[in-house]
């Protein structure tokens, strides 16, 4: 009931904000003023409905914690679907193979004749998917915030791009030189910032990214400058020519290829010392450095590896896109990034990828909306975060199977 | 005065200050420990002991002083400077005063952690897999859980270690350190925020610890009772200043650190 009031009062209080707006419109033609009052009852109903409703989730949501708090015991705990998912191998495998083969046809069902839309916009979601979990290693496993994310992706496409250009190198020869270019870089930057940590790192790492965009647009004799650099040859498949339709689905298969790398790497590293490492680290550094874990080595390896696909995937981006310029890396691209990792929980693997392929097919499928797209896309992000600050997929509890002597792994007390 | 002959030293600090700007935290403080000892550093509030602590395990760099350690069957090393992690990595272990665990890693993986420096998985292994990463992931989740069984966490294994009550955090936390195979074990206030009955239960998990793994311990306690009970020897601290050492006996009649403790009316 006091819900109700208080709708109803937030109601109001929209009807009398919006008046001028929404009601009173002077029509300069007739030279006279039109009073629309069928507008104010329907913001009047529109703001009830949507405060109602809000009171209503964050009740729900207090109550749910209550009854959390309420009994202690952590086995009633209702389990997430993918906490589920985790610990039952054959589902996990099941939803693995039905991912992995839709994946795997996704092209032919969506392409027909020279109709490659979806593919290509498949290509800039799985881009950024492999994005989101490069940056999961630093960010979301070791803790590092690393707001410049995006310096990486632009060495890796520069590298293909200067190569291809320069020396005539190939597709497949740039690739892996482009991840150990975006690591080279990784590591050049952590050495400097290893004693940093927190807002101070977001700070610098920021900086990192502005100088790097700097310097591209600037230096144009060896970057192209704001022009870019233009006809970046495509993946070449055996010599053999593809018209752009089996380049697009081609690249595609490429990226898919790197998002499985990317997952079953990071997956491993996250289940081996090293991974419990970052963590640790990302809980509480002095603990982790007493406990005999060595700082510098750990932060450094989180940052390269993280560059490392970064700088992989930038050689896919400028091979798919044939050309690049400094605007491609910006810092909203870092912010994206970032975005991705945060909404889709913090060193979680499938969080990332759903929350990466979201972030970017929405606002693609959007289109039809226009000029709404962005508002609906912020208003479900600050939802999202009001509702869900923990991310999609997050407090995953790892079990391990460990054979006892006594074999009194659930005996005593 | 003189500690129990039977024993080889294990730590030897000599001298050791700290100053904090113009503040001298620790005053020329002088400790030593020997095999299979349980040592206590006791003190006032603000005495300095936790900043000796840190000095000892390399979290600060203390401004004067000596600090050696003497591992057994290893060659002896000064290790003013080193890094916390060398340090660990030579067999000196920790706990914290305000609990620092890794809240959201289960109660299993906190112990794992303490594993890092005694095992070499690199990321090259990791990724491929390898033999040698498989069986040392293996070695690392037994010996954690055999820990955990140690300290009566083992029902826990899998819980996050922010669910475990405020006794077994402490606890954990003392698994966490034996993890890394240390020789000598620093517990700074194991039973701080802990009831009667799960002081008793400390009391009994140190001497057992001590008894079964041969450690030597060094700790800083408040809890009187607990320190009069297991400690060998005791070293008292106020305002940085060593003022006494000896057998509980002994301080327990030191005028000084009745003074200390109760202060000069109460002593007259």
């Amino acid at each position: 009931m006091a819900n109700m009031k208080r709708s109803l009062g937030i109601g109001l209080w929209f009807m009398f904000l919006t008046l001028p707006l929404m009601v009173v419109r002077v029509n300069t033609i007739n030279q006279e003023i039109e009073w629309r009052w069928s507008n104010m009852i329907w913001v009047g109903i529109c703001a009830f409905a949507i405060a109602w409703l809000w009171q209503f989730s964050i009740n729900r949501r207090a109550n749910q914690r209550a009854h959390v708090a309420a009994d202690a015991h952590p086995e009633v705990e209702k389990l997430s679907f993918a906490q589920r998912l985790a610990d039952d191998p054959v589902l996990s495998k099941r939803v693995l193979l039905v991912a992995a083969a839709a994946a795997v046809v996704f092209p032919w069902l969506v392409s027909t004749g020279q109709n490659f839309y979806h593919v290509n916009v498949m290509v800039s979601a799985l881009i950024f998917v492999v994005l989101g979990l490069g940056l999961n290693i630093t960010v979301g496993l070791a803790g590092l915030l690393d707001l410049g994310y995006i310096a990486f992706f632009a060495v890796g496409a520069y590298t293909y791009a200067l190569l291809s250009k320069n020396f005539d190198l190939g597709f497949w020869t740039c690739l892996p030189l482009g991840g150990l270019m975006g690591m080279l870089f990784g590591i050049v930057l952590g050495f400097p910032i290893l004693r940093l940590r927190g807002d101070y790192l977001a700070i610098v790492t920021l900086g990192f990214a502005s100088i790097t965009k700097i310097v591209l647009e600037n230096w144009d004799t060896v970057f192209g400058g704001a022009a870019g650099i233009a006809n970046i040859p495509r993946p070449e498949f055996f010599g053999m020519a593809l018209d752009g339709r089996q380049k697009s689905v081609y690249t595609y298969y490429i990226v898919l290829a790197l998002v499985a790398l990317t997952i079953l790497v990071t997956n491993r590293l996250k289940n081996s010392r090293i991974g419990r490492a970052w963590m640790a680290l990302r809980e509480d550094e002095i603990a982790c450095v007493a406990m005999g874990v060595d700082m510098a080595r750990t932060k450094l390896s989180a940052y390269a590896l993280g560059a490392f696909w970064a700088g992989l995937v930038g050689v896919i981006f400028a091979a798919h896109n044939n050309f690049i310029n400094p605007d491609s890396f910006t810092f909203m691209d870092s912010a994206m990034i970032l975005a991705m990792v945060v909404l889709g929980g913090m060193g979680s693997i499938l969080g990332v990828i759903i929350a990466a392929l979201a972030l970017k097919l929405l606002p693609e499928y959007l289109r039809a909306f226009a000029e709404y797209r962005m508002l609906v896309f912020g208003g479900v992000m600050v939802l999202m975060m009001i509702f869900r600050p923990q991310g999609l997929i997050n407090n995953m509890r790892r079990k391990y199977e460990c054979d006892t002597v006594e074999g009194n792994h659930d005996g005593e007390k | 005065m003189m500690a129990k002959s039977n024993g080889k030293k294990l730590l030897e600090v000599s001298g050791l200050t700290m100053d904090f700007g113009g503040l001298r935290a620790v005053d020329s403080v002088g400790l030593d420990i020997f095999e299979g000892e349980i040592v206590a550093l006791i003190g006032p509030n603000g005495a300095g002991k936790t900043t000796f602590f840190n000095c000892v395990t390399g979290i600060y760099e203390p401004t004067a002083g000596e600090v050696l350690i003497h591992p057994p069957g290893g060659t002896s090393k000064r290790i003013n400077g080193m890094k916390p992690n060398s340090i660990t990595t030579l067999g000196m272990a920790r706990t914290f005063q305000n609990i620092r665990l890794f809240p959201a890693m289960t109660v299993l993986e906190n112990v794992m952690i303490g594993r890092h420096c005694r095992t070499s998985t690199t990321i090259l292994d990791a990724i491929l897999s390898s033999r040698k990463a498989a069986r040392e992931e293996k070695e690392t989740i037994d010996k954690s859980y055999r820990l955990l069984e140690k300290v009566g966490l083992a029902n826990e294994a899998d819980e996050f270690s922010r669910n475990l009550s405020y006794g077994a955090q402490r606890r954990l936390e003392i698994a966490r350190a034996m993890a890394t195979d240390p020789f000598l074990l620093l517990l700074d206030e194991p039973a701080a925020g802990m009831n009667p009955q799960e002081t008793h239960d400390l009391d009994e998990l140190i001497v057992r610890i001590r008894k079964e793994d041969k450690l030597a311990i060094l700790l800083i306690e408040h809890d009187m009772k607990l320190v009069m009970s297991i400690s060998d020897r005791i070293y008292v601290m106020e305002y940085g200043k060593e003022i006494a050492q000896g057998t509980p006996r002994e301080i327990k009649e030191n005028p000084r650190v009745i003074e200390a403790y109760l202060g000069e009316e109460a002593h007259a």
